[in-house]
């Protein structure tokens, strides 16, 4: 699980040599408005990220913790398309300006990576919520709980970059 | 996931019995490596093919080819090949060489089927994520050759696919349906790498057998594990690169497309990218990968040496520093490919240190390659004619970079044949003798029986020269500033006198590509009449050689190697034999 | 077999090295005093591998043929000798290194130090499939560009814009014109894709990438024509995309320069 994220910190680290050499070097950086809606899906994912430790803490009866998770980070997913839908009402699309693309870019990349943590979640509160007992149970729990946490993490940085750098 | 899947609850899986499960969807890491192997092989025969016609191309351009027009009916219109079919041809034969056979054969092929042996394991760590790695390669390749037959034909701007030619359908034919397919090709064999490495670390990391520390580990083993940690930092650069050059082909955004072009007369709606960034971001890919496909051609062949020279290989640290070290330099070397190209005059000189540094581990390498050999009592196989011969085309290819390394001198020969002749051979051929020196050495292991040896030694010699003839004269094509990638000879008038030298190395293609197919009659044939292998023929030491020919579902029959010594204990004094496996508990008292 | 392998090695080496002594095909003639550093470098570079070559497969010859013979007793046990291995990874670390410091000082002349004062500028534009060489004309100026102007049946192929005064006396050619021992700055720019500036005689070479302007500078000391060709892939058209550099004593080069621009 850490060689995979070692392998997702290289993907998001080649995307930002990339966002701070092409913001160094361009005369045509705009700055967009952030949605303010961002601001709630952060603190929806961080939220998300207490539920999740708090199932890999409860260890027997986490699956009403785990379902909370997938349900908030599929809020998430759903905000960050309300964000989505809010810049191209506002006409910034991906192509208008270098700034936009890269919020796309780096939103959808995060997106589709935490897509996998929901799915990784449904699926295991699928079987805890049903009883199901497994060996590795315990181990599957840690292992999304890593990579959930993982992935607010990397949110933060995202937002931080794309609110500071961005500008 | 190595927290989802503990070490040897994943291999619990039985051996299948349906065909589907057995050869196609299998989770066997031996099945798996063998159709790793096999891809490599078809996609080896279609580059050389694709070379064949270039080196025709450029000897005789007027000649006229029917069959060509069927296969390719706007590139070879009225049976001649036109100027953008000579570049995407060389585009493709770059791009299916790099990725599906030279990274394709020694890691994937090699890699999968021997390292879970040789370090004492059943399987690979995951090996439903092993058997997703291959179909998605697999459907690269598919998507690859696909872009030959779309509008425009495959994409003309090289294996490196530069922007703003990449990244534009106006710069060329084959720059549009053509050029995205390769990226999405690219995309899917980067992803399917990642999947891949972190199976190989993880395997390696936890499924050693017990007693088998790091520093025990065969050579091989060292180098297909550091190929998979380059591998896993390197592709998922690309990866990002691909994502950023389809959108600015298919979204129109402008991560690499600056403004104010005007292409085929058209104003281009892009601004304010940069073409370098594509360069910095390909090239920080693009120079470890010639490590990932080089490293398990090292492991390999200090395995072979070592065997056949019946003498534990010379500087066993040395060589693991010298793994590591090349390694860790190939990430800080990407800018020597870039002299040229734009970037601070300043920031070259520093990429040149670190590039000539890159040659001393290198150099190591060598010699104790040559170090090992001294002393020992040889024996001819033909692995080891192979692995020899990578020796000498290891140091020949190496060698040529030392000018390249340098700016003021690759100033000069910054993309011309010299080029081509110094990453051809080092890359190319010294990495495919490793291929052949694997094939020869673990076809018994593999198939169970032994390969013919006449045939071998007769590939072997024809393959050997053939690739000096072939290679050697680029360097003086090099000399008089013959730039690469030029369809035609005609352009320029200083290129006449090359005239001679393409003729020869045309015909020298012609034979070395025929060459091989001995090796190809050689292969098929011993998978069924050659003569039955016994379970260590080679009278080798390592793990492998202890598990019949070929190994069980499972490799070890349920039981758990246990290892005591290192992997080269060959001629040790006072031993029974000439050889000690490395499972071997007894005579350890006569070694020191 | 030993001896087969081993001669084989040696043989094929030394065909390989051979043309290096003979010269056959050899880097054009040197036209200036850059392009005599670059192979006095080159050269340097060549003695130091050539001799590391040929002792290096001269000694792969040599043990695979001395330990390859049948001959009584085992294998030398050993395994390995780290003073050999210090030795040889300090003596090539020193070669090698060295070697990049030395050619450190060509590449520096060129690329650290502007042009000399007094160099004439040359503006070349590189496009699928030919170089576009400017001069700005007698006002010392090059005119702005509009990229709506472009117009390449129009014989304004860079889109110099008719309401820049300075424009009005650059001169555009398909190839270049210089006049000995007087120093030339290049501005290298692209139209369309990367494309690159080589003049093998100058032992210059320099990407020319879009979006950005590059200089370079160099001075041509021998009075002759020579080739200009695109060393970087292009397109379909990219190995014909060549021009002529001429190199002409003073009088003949203003003479060339007023018969382009009374056109």
């Amino acid at each position: 699980m850490w060689l995979a994220l070692g392998a997702v910190v290289m993907v998001f680290a080649a995307f930002t040599s990339a966002y701070v050499v092409r913001k160094g070097m361009s005369l045509d950086w705009q700055a967009i408005r952030l949605p303010s809606i961002l601001w709630l899906n952060t603190a929806v994912l961080l939220a998300s990220s207490a539920t999740i430790e708090k199932a890999r803490r409860e260890r027997q009866s986490c699956e009403s913790w785990l379902a909370a998770t997938s349900v908030l980070g599929a809020a998430f997913l759903a905000g960050q398309y309300v964000a989505w839908q809010q810049l191209r009402a506002a006409g910034v699309f991906l192509a208008s300006n270098p700034s936009s693309s890269f919020f796309y870019l780096l939103t959808g990349a995060h997106g589709v990576h935490l897509l996998g943590g929901v799915l990784a979640l449904f699926y295991v509160a699928g079987r805890a919520w049903r009883g199901a007992e497994w060996p590795n149970r315990q181990a599957a729990v840690e292992a999304t709980a890593l990579y959930w946490h993982f992935m607010d993490g990397l949110w933060i940085y995202l937002f931080f970059l794309l609110q500071v750098g961005g500008k | 996931m190595a927290e989802l899947a503990p070490a040897h609850a994943a291999h619990a899986h039985a051996a299948p019995t349906g065909f589907i499960r057995k050869y196609i969807f299998s989770l066997d890491h031996k099945v798996i490596g063998l159709q790793y192997y096999f891809l490599a092989l078809v996609a080896v025969f279609v580059g050389m093919a694709l070379s064949l016609l270039m080196r025709w191309h450029l000897v005789w351009p007027q000649s006229h080819m029917g069959w060509l027009e069927k296969l390719f009916p706007a590139g070879a219109a009225g049976g001649v090949m036109t100027p953008e079919l000579y570049l995407s041809l060389m585009t493709m034969h770059g791009t299916i060489m790099v990725f599906f056979v030279l990274t394709t054969a020694p890691q994937s092929g090699f890699g999968n089927y021997i390292l879970p042996i040789q370090i004492g394991a059943e399987d690979m760590a995951f090996p439903t994520l092993n058997m997703l790695s291959f179909w998605v390669t697999f459907v690269g390749f598919v998507v690859l050759i696909a872009a030959f037959f779309v509008t425009g034909g495959a994409p003309l701007s090289g294996w490196t696919a530069y922007p703003p030619m990449s990244a534009l359908p106006e710069a060329g034919p084959g720059e549009g349906a053509g050029q995205t397919l390769w990226i999405v090709s690219l995309a899917l064999f980067s992803a399917a790498s990642l999947l891949g490495a972190l199976n190989f670390i993880t395997t390696t990391l936890d499924l050693r057998a017990r007693g088998l520390s790091l520093m025990r580990m065969p050579l091989t083993c060292w180098t297909w594990f550091v190929t998979a940690i380059l591998g896993l930092l390197a592709f998922a650069v690309l990866l990002a690169a691909g994502v950023l050059l389809l959108m600015d082909r298919i979204a129109g955004t402008s991560f690499f497309v600056p403004a104010g072009l005007v292409v085929s007369d058209r104003v281009i709606n892009h601004s304010g990218g940069s073409p370098l960034l594509w360069q910095h971001l390909f090239w920080f890919f693009g120079h470890p990968e010639v490590y990932i496909a080089i490293l398990p051609g090292m492991g390999v062949v200090s395995q072979v040496i070592s065997t056949f020279s019946r003498k534990p290989i010379f500087g066993y640290r040395a060589m693991v520093f010298a793994i590591l070290a090349i390694g860790a330099l190939g990430f800080g070397v990407w800018g020597h490919h870039m002299f040229i190209s734009g970037m601070s005059p300043y920031s070259a000189m520093a990429f040149s240190v670190l590039t000539m540094s890159i040659g001393v581990p290198s150099a190591i390498k060598t010699f104790n390659w040559i170090g090992t050999l001294w002393g020992g009592k040889i024996r001819f196989t033909t692995p080891m004619m192979f692995a020899i011969g990578f020796v000498s085309v290891f140091v020949t290819g190496g060698l040529s970079g030392m000018f390249l390394g340098q700016p003021p001198v690759d100033l000069f020969f910054h993309d011309t044949y010299f080029v081509v002749a110094h990453f051809h051979m080092i890359m190319g051929v010294a990495s495919i003798f490793g291929i052949f020196a694997a094939t020869y050495y673990w076809f018994p292991k593999m198939f169970g029986r032994m390969m013919n040896d006449p045939l071998g030694k007769l590939h072997f010699w024809i393959t050997f020269i053939g690739v000096y003839a072939v290679f050697g004269p680029m360097h003086y094509l090099g000399l008089i500033g013959h730039p690469r990638r030029y369809a035609e000879i005609t352009g320029v008038n200083y290129l006449a006198q090359s005239h001679p030298l393409h003729l020869f190395m045309t015909i020298a293609a012609l034979i070395t590509v025929g060459a091989q197919l001995i090796f190809l009659f050689n292969l098929f044939w011993s998978m069924f009449k050659g003569k039955k292998a016994e379970m260590n023929p080679w009278e080798a030491t390592t793990l492998e050689w202890t598990v019949p020919s070929p190994p069980p579902h499972d490799n070890f029959a349920g039981a758990h190697p246990v290892v005591y010594r290192g992997p080269y204990e060959y001629s040790v004094p006072g031993a029974p034999k000439d050889y000690i496996m490395q499972n071997d508990p007894e005579p350890a008292k006569a070694a020191h | 077999m030993p001896l087969l392998l081993a001669l084989v090695i040696w043989l094929v080496c030394l065909a390989l090295a051979l043309p290096f002594f003979t010269r056959t095909w050899w880097f054009p003639v040197a036209i200036s005093e850059h392009a005599r550093q670059v192979d006095t470098q080159f050269m340097f570079t060549l003695v130091v591998t050539g001799v590391i070559f040929i002792v290096a497969q001269l000694a792969l010859g040599y043990v695979v043929f001395n330990y390859g013979r049948r001959r009584s007793g085992a294998a030398t046990y050993s395994h390995g000798n780290n003073t050999m291995e210090v030795l040889w990874t300090s003596a090539t670390a020193i070669l090698f290194i060295g070697l990049t410091i030395m050619g450190g000082s060509v590449w520096a002349r060129v690329h650290f130090m502007g042009a000399p004062p007094g160099a004439i500028p040359i503006e070349v534009t590189g496009q699928q499939f030919v170089w576009n060489m400017r001069y700005a004309g007698p006002d010392g100026k090059f005119g702005a560009l509009d990229i709506r102007q472009i117009n390449d049946a129009g014989g304004n192929p860079l889109g110099v814009d008719s309401k820049d005064p300075a424009g009005k006396d650059d001169i555009v050619v398909p190839t270049m014109a210089v006049p000995v021992n007087r120093p030339v700055e290049l501005i290298l720019r692209t139209k369309d894709v990367t494309h690159s500036f080589f003049v093998p005689e100058l032992r210059l070479k320099q990407d020319t990438v879009p979006g950005m302007t590059i200089r370079i500078h160099f001075t041509a000391e021998t009075v002759g024509k020579y080739e200009i060709a695109c060393a970087e892939l292009c397109g379909l058209g990219h190995y014909k995309m060549r021009s002529f550099l001429e190199v002409m004593e003073p009088a003949d080069f203003e003479k060339w320069l007023q018969k382009r621009s009374t056109r």
